[in-house]
C-alpha cells in the first residue's frame, strides 16, 4: 500500500463528495445549501488540484485539467454568492441560488470525470 | 530533457508549500466566519462573512495589513487573528523560500539551461558545425570557426570549460550544453539531425566518447562529414568500421610530418604554410637533419616516431623508463632528465633529439640538458598543455609538437576545405623541386604570412552567377574568378591550387581552364581576394564585367543595349 496513493484518492473522492453534498437539494432554495459546505468543497478541490501537479503522463494531464475545471466552477459559484450578498445586496434570491447551484453542478460533473479516471487508472494497474 | 520539464519541476516542488498554504487559509477563514464580532456600541455582532474573512486573511498573510476592516474587532476575534498572523506569514515565507531555493538548485538550473540550449539550436537557421568537447583542441577549433564566420554548437562534459568559453570574445553566440557527447539525447538536442548541421567534430579526449559520436552520425546522418580525434589504434579501427573517413591521430600525423620534413623539406614547408592559422608568420627554422636521433619516451608518440624515422633510415637511440626490446635501435633505460643518461646516449654526437614524454616539465628539462651538452642538436619538443606555450617558446626548440594544435588544424582543413588535404597528398607525388618552385611563386604573390585557403563550388549556393552563365551556354574561364572586379586588367592576389571535376583532380589549373557545373576549386590568397571573388561568383553584373569588360547594367539598360546592338543602324552609329 502506498500512502501517497491513499492521500491522493482521499482528496479526490472527498472533493467529489463535498461537491455532491452541496449540490444536493432544491436548486432555488438557499436553506438547502450551506455556505460552509461550499467553502469546504473549494478548499478540498484546491488541495486535490495541487496534489495532481507535476505528473507528466497523459492521465496526469487529464486529471489536472478536470480539477482545474472544478476549481473554476466552484470559485465562480462562490463569487456569484459574494457578489449577490455584498455588492448588489439582493441576497440569496431563488435566481441567484439557482445560478450558484448550477455552477457547482458543473464542478460536480468535472469531479465525477476525475473519479472515473481514478477508477480507470486503478483498474489498469491490476495490483 | 523534455522542453516543458522545467514547468513540471516547479509544479512538483511547489506541491507541499501550496497545500500547506491552502490549509492554513482555510483554517484562518473558517475561524473568522465563526467568531462573533462587536459593533460600534460594544454590542455583540454577527461574525464576518466569507468575503470579508478571505479579504482580511489575504492582506494579513501577505503582511500588507490594512487594519481591522470593516469595523474594530472583538477580543475573541483579536485572539484568533494573533494566531493566524503567525501561521499565515510563516507559511507564506516558507512557500517563497521554497521557490527561491528551487531557482538556485543546480539540477533545476541545468534543466533550464538544457531547455534554453535546445530552443536556441532548434531556431538556428544558418549552417553550423557541432563540436563535441571544447578542451584545448575544441577551443582552438571554435575560435578558428568564429574567425571564419561559421557558427558552432558545443557539447562538453565539463561545466568549467564551457564557462571559460563564455568569456571568449566570439562574434557570434555559440550555444553550449553541459553533458556527455556519447549520449544520444545530448547529440539530438545539439542538432545532429538539424537540417543546417554541416559537420560534426568529435574532439573529446575520450576515444570511447568519440567512437560513440561516430556511431550516431553513421546511423542518424550517414551523409554528414564527421571528424574524429583518436589516440588508440584499436578504437580507430572500430571508427573505420562505422564508416568514419577521417580520424585524426595527432601523434601519427606529427611523426609523418617530421618524416616529410626530413626527406622533402619544401613539401613540409608548403604543408606548414597552407595549414597554418591565417595571418600568422612562420618562423624560419632549419630543416631536420638526417643522422643520429635520440628519442626520449616510448609511449604512443614514441612508437609513431620510431616507425616513421626508421623508415627514413635514421639511426635511433631510445631513452625510456622501461626496458624496450625491439630490433633496429639502441635502447637505454632512464628518463633523459639526468645528464648521465643523455651522455650515455652520446648526445654530443647526435643530430636530433625528440623529447616525447607525456610530461611537459620532463620534456623541457630534457631539452635544456641536451642544449647544454650539444649546441647544434635539432630539438623537437612535445607540448601537452597549451598554457605552457610561453615556456616552450622561450626555449626556442626547432619544432614543437602540440597535439591540440595539430588536431585543430587538421580538423579545420578537412572540414572547411576538404580539397586542401587532397592537394597536399597530390603534391607529395610531385616531388620537392616542384614544391620549392610553387612555394617561391606563392610567396612572391602573397607575401610570407600564412594565407587564407578556401574552396569554391560551381553550384547554386556558392556561385549562382557563374552557374546561370554556364546554363545559358556561355564559356566562363577560371581567369574570370581571379580578375579584380574594379579593374579587370589587374589580377586578384589568389591562385587556384586544385580543380576537382568528376572525382578527377587537376593540380594548379591554368587560368584559361573553362569552368563546368559542379567543379570544385581550391584557392589560396589574401582575405580581400576571397571577398572579391565571392562578389564575382554571386553577382551576374560583376562576373559579366570580369568576363567581357562590359560595365554593369540593370535589366532596362540590358534590354535597350540588346536592341541597339541588334538594330542595323546601331552599327552605323557606332561607326
Amino acid at each position: 500500500m502506498n500512502f501517497e496513493k491513499v492521500v491522493f484518492g482521499f482528496f479526490i473522492v472527498l472533493a467529489a463528495t463535498l461537491n455532491f453534498g452541496f449540490f444536493l437539494g432544491d436548486i432555488d432554495k438557499p436553506e438547502h445549501h450551506h455556505i460552509y459546505e461550499l467553502f469546504a468543497a473549494i478548499i478540498v478541490n484546491l488541495i486535490a488540484t495541487v496534489l495532481k501537479f507535476g505528473d507528466r503522463t497523459q492521465i496526469g494531464a487529464i486529471h489536472l485539467a478536470t480539477s482545474l475545471v472544478a476549481d473554476l466552477q466552484l470559485i465562480a459559484a462562490a463569487s456569484v454568492w459574494a457578489f449577490a450578498v455584498h455588492v448588489t445586496g439582493e441576497g440569496m434570491t431563488p435566481s441567484v441560488t439557482s445560478s450558484v447551484i448550477s455552477l457547482s453542478g458543473g464542478a460536480l460533473l468535472a469531479n465525477i470525470v476525475s473519479l472515473a479516471i481514478l477508477v480507470a487508472e486503478t483498474v489498469m494497474m491490476r495490483r | 530533457m523534455h522542453p516543458g520539464s522545467v514547468f513540471f519541476i516547479v509544479l512538483r516542488r511547489m506541491r507541499a508549500p501550496l497545500i500547506l498554504l491552502i490549509i492554513v487559509y482555510a483554517v484562518a477563514i473558517t475561524g473568522l466566519t465563526l467568531i462573533p464580532g462587536v459593533d460600534a456600541e460594544g454590542k455583540p455582532a454577527p461574525p464576518m462573512s466569507f468575503l470579508h474573512a478571505f479579504y482580511f486573511v489575504s492582506y494579513t498573510a501577505t503582511t500588507i495589513g490594512f487594519g481591522e476592516i470593516p469595523q474594530p474587532f472583538s477580543e475573541a476575534q483579536r485572539m484568533w487573528v494573533t494566531a493566524i498572523i503567525y501561521l499565515t506569514v510563516i507559511v507564506w515565507t516558507y512557500a517563497i523560500l521554497n521557490i527561491l531555493a528551487l531557482f538556485s538548485d543546480r539540477a533545476f538550473q541545468q534543466a533550464l539551461a538544457a531547455g534554453r540550449f535546445k530552443r536556441r539550436v532548434a531556431h538556428l537557421n544558418e549552417p553550423f558545425y557541432l563540436v563535441c568537447g571544447c578542451g584545448e583542441t575544441g577551443g582552438k577549433v571554435l575560435s578558428a570557426l568564429d574567425e571564419m564566420g561559421a557558427r558552432a554548437v558545443v557539447i562538453d562534459i565539463d561545466e568549467n570549460r564551457l564557462a571559460e568559453l563564455e568569456l571568449e570574445d566570439f562574434r557570434s553566440e555559440t550555444p553550449a550544453l553541459v553533458g556527455d557527447a556519447a549520449q544520444s539525447s545530448n547529440l539530438l538536442a545539439a542538432g545532429i539531425k538539424h537540417r543546417c548541421c554541416r559537420g560534426i567534430l568529435a574532439l573529446t579526449n575520450d576515444d570511447a566518447a568519440n567512437l560513440a559520436v561516430a556511431a550516431h552520425v553513421r546511423l542518424l546522418r550517414p551523409q554528414l562529414p564527421v571528424i574524429l580525434r583518436v589516440e588508440h589504434d584499436d578504437i580507430a579501427a572500430r571508427m573505420h568500421a562505422f564508416g568514419a573517413h577521417l580520424t585524426i591521430n595527432p601523434f601519427a600525423t606529427f611523426a609523418r610530418l617530421l618524416a616529410l620534413a626530413v626527406h622533402a623539406p619544401a613539401l613540409y614547408r608548403l604543408h606548414d604554410w597552407l595549414t597554418g592559422t591565417p595571418g600568422a608568420l612562420l618562423a624560419a627554422t632549419r630543416d631536420p637533419p638526417r643522422g643520429r636521433w635520440i628519442i626520449c619516451g616510448y609511449g604512443r608518440f614514441g612508437h609513431a616516431l620510431v616507425a616513421e624515422l626508421l623508415r627514413e633510415g635514421m639511426e635511433i637511440v631510445l631513452i625510456d623508463q622501461h626496458e624496450v626490446k625491439a630490433p633496429g635501435f639502441t635502447a637505454i633505460v632512464g628518463s633523459g632528465v639526468e645528464p648521465d643518461v643523455l651522455t650515455a646516449a652520446r648526445v654530443a654526437e647526435a643530430d636530433g633529439l625528440i623529447a616525447a614524454t607525456d610530461d611537459d616539465l620532463t620534456n623541457l628539462s630534457i631539452a635544456v640538458t641536451a642544449r647544454q651538452l650539444n649546441q647544434d642538436v635539432f630539438i623537437v619538443l612535445r607540448q601537452n598543455q597549451a598554457d605552457r606555450a610561453e615556456l616552450f617558446q622561450a626555449l626556442a626548440p626547432e619544432m614543437i609538437m602540440a597535439p591540440a594544435e595539430i588536431i585543430a588544424h587538421a580538423a579545420l582543413a578537412q572540414l572547411i576545405t576538404p580539397l586542401l588535404p587532397a592537394f597536399l597528398r597530390a603534391a607529395e607525388n610531385e616531388g620537392d623541386d616542384w614544391a620549392w618552385a610553387l612555394l617561391a611563386r606563392l610567396r612572391m604573390q602573397l607575401g610570407s604570412a600564412v594565407p587564407h585557403c578556401w574552396q569554391l563550388s560551381i553550384d547554386d549556393n556558392m556561385a549562382p552567377a557563374v552557374l546561370s552563365l554556364l546554363i545559358e551556354g556561355r564559356e566562363v574561364l577560371l581567369a574570370a574568378l581571379q580578375a579584380d572586379p574594379t579593374d579587370r586588367s589587374q589580377r586578384l592576389a589568389t591562385t587556384a591550387l586544385l580543380l576537382r571535376r568528376d572525382d578527377a583532380d587537376a593540380l594548379l589549373p591554368s587560368p584559361e581552364t573553362p569552368l563546368a557545373v559542379g567543379d570544385q576549386i581550391l584557392f589560396v590568397g589574401a582575405r580581400k581576394a576571397r571577398a572579391a571573388q565571392e562578389l564575382i561568383a554571386r553577382n551576374l553584373n560583376v562576373l559579366d564585367y570580369t568576363l567581357t569588360g562590359r560595365e554593369a547594367s540593370g535589366w532596362l539598360w540590358r534590354c535597350l543595349g540588346k536592341r541597339v546592338a541588334d538594330s542595323p543602324e546601331a552599327d552605323e552609329h557606332l561607326g
